[in-house]
Parts: structure tokens; sequence; C-alpha cells
């Protein structure tokens, strides 16, 4: 019996997925664990692997569109079973309302409308054929069933809102084309003006592609270039957002010599390369050995490891380090866990997977969750110094910048030395100055007698 | 104030009408000697003699037209039926003549009649005496129809119905008959007809009721309130004249709307407010008003079927959560 897939959990956060690519075509066999699709959360580019065997029927949600958690995507089931009821429950066209050519909107209108008439009929007929498939071997029928009872989402005809929703909307002003309602076949009823008020500031967002085309009145500014968020940079606005304004940062700055540190990694690398076989020798980075000597340094001072909840201060007992990883459309943060525990050489080994993981878009949800500090360096792009925005629920990020080549004074004598500035953005619900101080101070201790990372 | 039971009210209300106005006499099967089949008259006929208070044979039709002439010639009688189920032997009195012959008249005739018993559900009765009455009567311009739920309320509401000069019809209950309340011992103190009472304010939905469901909907909005859902009761009281304004009042605070009533959903007085509300608070409505009524059976005698069959806590909250989009 056919069944529809919905939209899933593919991280811990996601409230909506985008479908990057469809991995099966209609009519395709599917195997339990086949890829099916990606699909664009919040956090990466996750993959969508078959948990049922059958046959791709119909695809509900084409590649760009972007999907509510828990609605219909695709239909399975055997070859050649009638899916007309099943699509016809699940609303026929999710999403469209949000898929990306939004050139299509307009000729795809009239096919819209005559759709609800047809599929009235067909939804009604349904249910006794749905009633007789049940066969005693059909663990898919419950979930049929509970997939039509997911509220449909908006279509692209007739706006469905209770009298007392369009008395509100008139009244407030508010446009109800494309509010998602949450009632029995997509009505919109009062409870969903109620969220609506924070999707309106995202509504114009979303539309903005649209709004371009629309061509400026002669002499105006010429309109800026509207580029669509992307999953990831409404999870980065969202949460760097609700970071800056709830979390109480304040910033200690350290500038340490940073000689010995250069001195031992090129001892080490050169090392490395000696050793190496085939010459392709794992070099360590400066920001490796960072990793390491911040995660020393949290053990020593383990309240620079810790978060803040309203009942209480978390004090971890894991050094888990996230590390700001740049991609294409923004930033990840994936996790080097027990940091304090690795040797220097499997944290850089560690870092470059992760990191091309990153860059591909393939880490999965919980290598970049339940971090318990972070460090971002923007060395490598010739930055000094800078502040970094904490990553909650974290209660500290070290923002480290370039090693630079200065004159510094050693002994009574201006030499040529190499200096390294880092700072710490505290959260100061959890760690007050003087504890920053100390974290800061037994880092510096570490970087400048850098032999201690190597047996810490 | 007295606490007393319900039946103890209507009794007093009767009382003191009869003390008051010698043309008001009682008229029923057992409401004399037997001292009344559910005791609500019980010691009248000591009090009042057998001229006012009269031992009808088992013959509604006729006791019921041969007090339609009374009243048509200036006394106002109180018509007991040991049930309402009884008076469908006597409907066409009441709606061929009670009903009509003021109008028919041209208004040089009224029939000031009160006709009472309890209705609806009582337990294991049956299908043929577990009627609930009030939805074919209402349905009657020229009749006048309460459903009180508490002892206060029927003391109050049955002498309005007594001083009325248009025939009302007073629905009372067998399972409420036992209930105890404060009612107030002033001979002149009167529930206005057509009004309806909030008996538990809320802003989230409306639960409209009468008579023993009353009971039912403010146990249904005590479970409620464990889920943070305030619910408003409303007991309706009087369902012909219905009071609309009360009622569209409270559905434009709580814009979601549930008529809890005994007896079957098709056609009956919920359906009316449902009507009403739909067309006098369409604006106001989040979901469509729902029904928490009898289920539409004869009602079986097998106490668990009959338990089923009968709306009970269990359907006002389904039908409730379902307006509020939580089921």
């Amino acid at each position: 019996m056919a069944k529809i897939l919905d939209m899933p959990k593919l991280s811990p956060t996601m409230e909506e997925g985008q479908i990057s690519a469809w991995h099966k075509k209609v009519g395709d066999a599917v195997a339990v664990d086949d890829l099916l699709a990606e699909v664009e959360t919040d956090k990466a580019t996750m993959e969508y692997r078959a948990f049922d065997k059958g046959t791709l029927l119909q695809i509900l949600a084409p590649a760009g569109a972007v999907v509510k958690l828990g609605d219909p995507v695709a239909i399975l089931g055997a070859a050649g079973e009638d899916v007309s009821a099943l699509a016809a429950k699940a609303g026929a066209a999710p999403a469209v309302a949000e898929a990306k050519p939004a050139g299509e909107a307009k000729p795809a209108a009239p096919a819209a409308e005559a759709k609800p008439a047809a599929a009235a009929p067909a939804a009604a007929e349904a249910k006794p054929a749905a009633e007789e498939a049940k066969e005693p071997a059909a663990p898919p029928a419950p979930v049929v069933e509970a997939a039509a009872a997911e509220p449909a989402p908006v279509e692209a005809g007739r706006v469905k809102a209770s009298p007392y929703v369009r008395k509100l909307a008139h009244e407030r002003g508010l446009a109800l084309r494309g509010v998602k309602g949450s009632g029995p076949n997509g009505r919109i009823i009062a409870r969903d003006l109620e969220s609506l008020t924070a999707t309106a500031a995202a509504a114009p967002a979303a539309k903005s592609p649209a709004a371009p085309a629309a061509a400026p009145a002669p002499g105006e500014l010429a309109a800026p270039e509207a580029r669509p968020l992307s999953m990831m940079r409404k999870a980065i606005a969202r949460r760097l957002t609700e970071s800056k304004q709830n979390v109480p940062h304040f910033y200690l700055t350290i500038d340490v010599d940073a000689d010995p540190l250069h001195a031992l990694r090129e001892q080490i690398n050169a090392d490395l390369a000696a050793g190496a076989e085939d010459g392709k020798a794992l070099k360590i980075s400066f920001n490796d050995l960072i990793v390491k000597a911040s995660a020393i340094a949290l053990r020593r001072v383990p309240e620079c490891n810790a978060q803040f909840t309203p009942e209480a201060i978390l004090v971890h007992k894991r050094v888990d380090i996230s590390v700001a990883v740049a991609v294409a459309e923004g930033l990840v943060t994936p996790v080097v866990r027990d940091a304090d525990t690795k040797s220097v050489i499997a944290i850089a080994h560690e870092v470059k997977e992760l990191a091309g993981r990153a860059r591909a878009r393939k880490l999965r949800a919980d290598e970049m969750a339940n971090g318990t500090f972070s460090i971002s360096n923007l060395g490598m792009y010739g930055i000094d110094a800078f502040a970094a925005v904490i990553n909650p629920p974290e209660g500290a990020i070290l923002a480290v910048g370039q090693v630079r080549r200065e004159p510094v004074v050693k002994g009574d004598a201006v030499v040529p030395g190499r200096r390294l500035t880092m700072t710490l953005s505290c959260d100061h619900r959890v760690v007050d100055g003087a504890v920053g101080a100390s974290f800061l101070k037994a880092l510096r201790g570490l970087i400048e007698r850098p032999m201690q990372i190597l047996v810490g | 104030m007295t606490v007393m039971r319900y039946r103890e009210a209507i009794r007093a209300a009767m009382m003191e009408e009869m003390e008051r106005d010698s043309r008001v006499f009682l008229v029923g099967e057992e409401v004399g000697h037997y001292q009344g089949a559910y005791k609500v008259s019980e010691g009248m006929l000591e009090r009042f003699g057998e001229k006012r208070v009269l031992d009808a044979p088992i013959t509604e039709s006729g006791f019921t037209g041969i007090s339609i002439g009374a009243a048509m010639v200036g006394l106002r009688p109180i018509v007991e039926y040991m049930t309402w189920n009884f008076s469908a032997v006597a409907f066409d009195q009441i709606l061929n003549n009670a009903a009509k012959l003021r109008q028919m008249s041209g208004g040089q005739l009224t029939v000031p009649i009160v006709f009472r018993a309890p209705n609806a559900s009582a337990k294991q009765v049956g299908s043929q005496h577990s009627h609930a009455m009030e939805h074919f009567y209402a349905h009657i311009p020229g009749l006048k129809v309460l459903a009180p739920a508490t002892p206060a309320d029927a003391k109050g509401l049955l002498k309005t119905a007594i001083r009325d000069d248009n025939p009302v019809l007073f629905m009372e209950s067998e399972t409420l008959y036992n209930i105890k309340g404060e009612v107030s011992d002033d001979p002149d103190l009167l529930v206005p007809m057509g009004k309806a009472n909030i008996v538990r304010p809320g802003k989230d939905v409306s639960i409209i009721a009468w008579s023993r469901m009353v009971h039912v909907a403010l146990e249904a909005a005590t479970e409620l309130a464990k889920e943070g859902v305030e619910a408003e009761v409303i007991d309706v009281r009087s369902l012909r004249p219905l009071d609309e304004t009360t009622l569209v009042e409270s559905v434009t605070r709580t814009h979601r709307a549930v008529v809890a009533h005994e007896g079957w959903p098709y056609g009956g007085v919920g359906a009316e407010i449902a009507d009403r509300l739909q067309r006098l608070a369409f604006d106001e409505l989040d979901a469509p008003i729902l029904r928490a009524t009898t289920l539409d059976v004869p009602m079986p005698y097998n106490a668990k079927l009959e338990q089923h069959v009968i709306p009970g806590v269990a359907r006002v909250l389904e039908n409730v959560r379902a307006v509020l989009y939580r089921s």
C-alpha cells in the first residue's frame, strides 16, 4: 500500500528543509537505505535515505521546495499503484508557494485551481478504498492516516481561513495568502496569526527574488540583488542575533610571544615531512596547536568550560572544542571531542577531515552539536585581532588572529619577533573577568612555552 | 435564602403562586393522593384541597384539553405529566390548541397555562421514556420552553411561567430533582425568561448547555482548566425565547462554541443555536460550532449502551478539543 514520505527531522533544530536534489526519479525502485534526496537543513545538507522499499510513485516536493517538518515530500508504494487519492490527501502540491522558481507561479495557477474540484471526490472515494486495501500485514496504514491528518500545505488557490481570522486580518491589514494554516485542510485559524508577527519579518525576504523583477522607476536607485536566505544563513541569523541580544558579552585580549610556537611548529612540520613516505605529509597549523593549548587551559580553568542555564551553571567535564570553519554559504562549527586528551597530530587530522566535510556540506548534525568552547581563527585572512560572537549555549569563544612579524623588545634590544593576539569573548553570566583572565594566563603560558602543549 | 432540593424549589414556586392567585391549580396523574410520582407535589393536596390539586386519569390528551379550555376561560392551570414522554399523547392539544388559539382568535383568547414534567434521560427507562422533548416543542411558535438547571432557577422561572399569559412548557429532570441549592425565600423574586446565565466565565471556548447538561459542562470545564483551557459555561435556561445576545457576546470573546444538550442532533435546539451564532457572530468564529448531543439512535435499555448514547463529559471534551484544534 502506498504511503506518504514526509520531511524527516535531519537536524535537532530544523523546522523546515529545502530539497536540494532528488536522487530517485518517479518510477525508480527504492531499496531500504537508498539515497532518496538531499535536504538542506539549517545545519548542513543531509541525506534523506529510504526507510522502506518500494517504487517512488510521485514527488510532491520538487527540488528547491522548502518543506516544513512532517509535511509530505513524496509517495512510495508498489509500481503501478493508483496514488491520486493519496496525493489529494497530501494536499497535491505542497510548498509550491515557497518553491524557488517564481516564474512558474503564474501559469501554474489555473491548474492549481482546477485541483480542489478534482481532488475532492477523489478524497471522498479514497476512504472505502483505503479501508478495503487494509490487509492484515499492512503496518503503513496508520502512517498514511497520520500523514493525512497533518495540516495540508498552502495551496495556490483559494485561501482557507476562519471567519475570525479574516476579521483579524482585515483589522490588522495582514495578507493571508502564504500564511500556513494549521487547521483542517490547511485552514488558517487564529492561532496561526499569533506566529505571523514573527514570520512576517521573514516573508518579505523570502519573496524578494520576485521584487527586483518589477522594473525600478526611471531615475531611481538600482535595486539591490536579492539573494534568497539559505537555511544556513537563516540559522546563522537566528542564533547569532539570539546570542548577541541575550548573552552579555565582554572581551579580554592578550598579545603573546609567538616565536616559540612558530619554532615548534616549524620543527614538527619538518619532522613530519621528513618522515613521510609519499611526500604527502600532514602539516599541523597554528590553529591545531591553539586548539590543544586551549583544551589544556580549559582543563586548568574549568570555569571557562561552562554554560549558563537559568537554574545552574553547568561546568562541563569534557572539553569539546567547536572549530569555526568558513564554507561557501557561511560558517559551521564542527566539534573536536575531548580535545584535551588528543594529541596535536590527532587534532590536526581531525580538524582537517571535519573541515573538508564541512566545505562539502557533509557533516552530520551531531558532529556540530554540543561543543563546550569555541575557537575562531581568522589568521589565515590576515586579521590581527577581532572579537567573536559566543556560540550559544557555550560560555566563551576564543578569537585568534594571525602570527605577526614585528619588532619586539627582548632584554634591552629591539629584535625581529613574532606576536599573536587572541581575544576571549565571555558570557558574563558564567565567566567573570578574573576567571577569563586566568584562562588567558594559562593559555599564554602554554603558547609561550609550547612544549607543554605536546605533553599536556 | 434557604438550601433546598430542585423538587422542593418547584413545589415552593407552585405553592407560593397558588397562595398568591386563586386561579392557579395543579392537575396531573398522581399529583394528589399519591403526593406526586416524583414527590414534587408532596403536601399540596392537604394544603389546597381537591378543587385545586386534581388527580387526573391516565388520559393526557383529555386533561390537557380540559386544562387548555380552563385557561381560555380565565383559570391558570399547571399541568403535570408524569414525564414529558407522555405529553406525546397530548401533542395535538399542545400544538393545535395551546399554541394556536391566541393567534386564531385574533387575540380574543389567551392560554395562560404551564405544562411541566421531568424531561430527557433518566436511568434505564428505555427508548420510549428517555426523550428530550424540548426540541419538539421549541420548534413551535406560540410556545415558550424553559429548562432550568438549578433549584434557584427552577423556582424563579416556574413563578415567571405561571404568571405568564401564554403557554409555557417547563422541562425538569429526574436526575436533577435531588440536587440542592440556595433558593430565595422572596415570593416575588422572578427569574426572567429569555435570559441566559454565564455560570462559569472563560475566554477560550463557550460551552452552551441547559438542564442536566449544565452540570456536565461544568465538570468538563474543570477538566479543561487542568489543561489550561478556560471554558465559559452558559446556562441557556430559556430555550424559547432564546437569549441570543448573551450567546453572541460570549462567542465574541471566545471565538469557539460547543452546544451540549440531551436529545438527538438532527434539527434540535443546538442546531438552532448554531444557526444563530453563525449568522450573528460569523466574523468571530475561529472554528465551526460543534454539538455534543445524545447519539442519533433510539435510547438503548442496556445500561452501558445507554451511558454511551447519553452525552457525558467525554463527549463535551472531545468537541471542545475539536473546536480548539487540539484533537
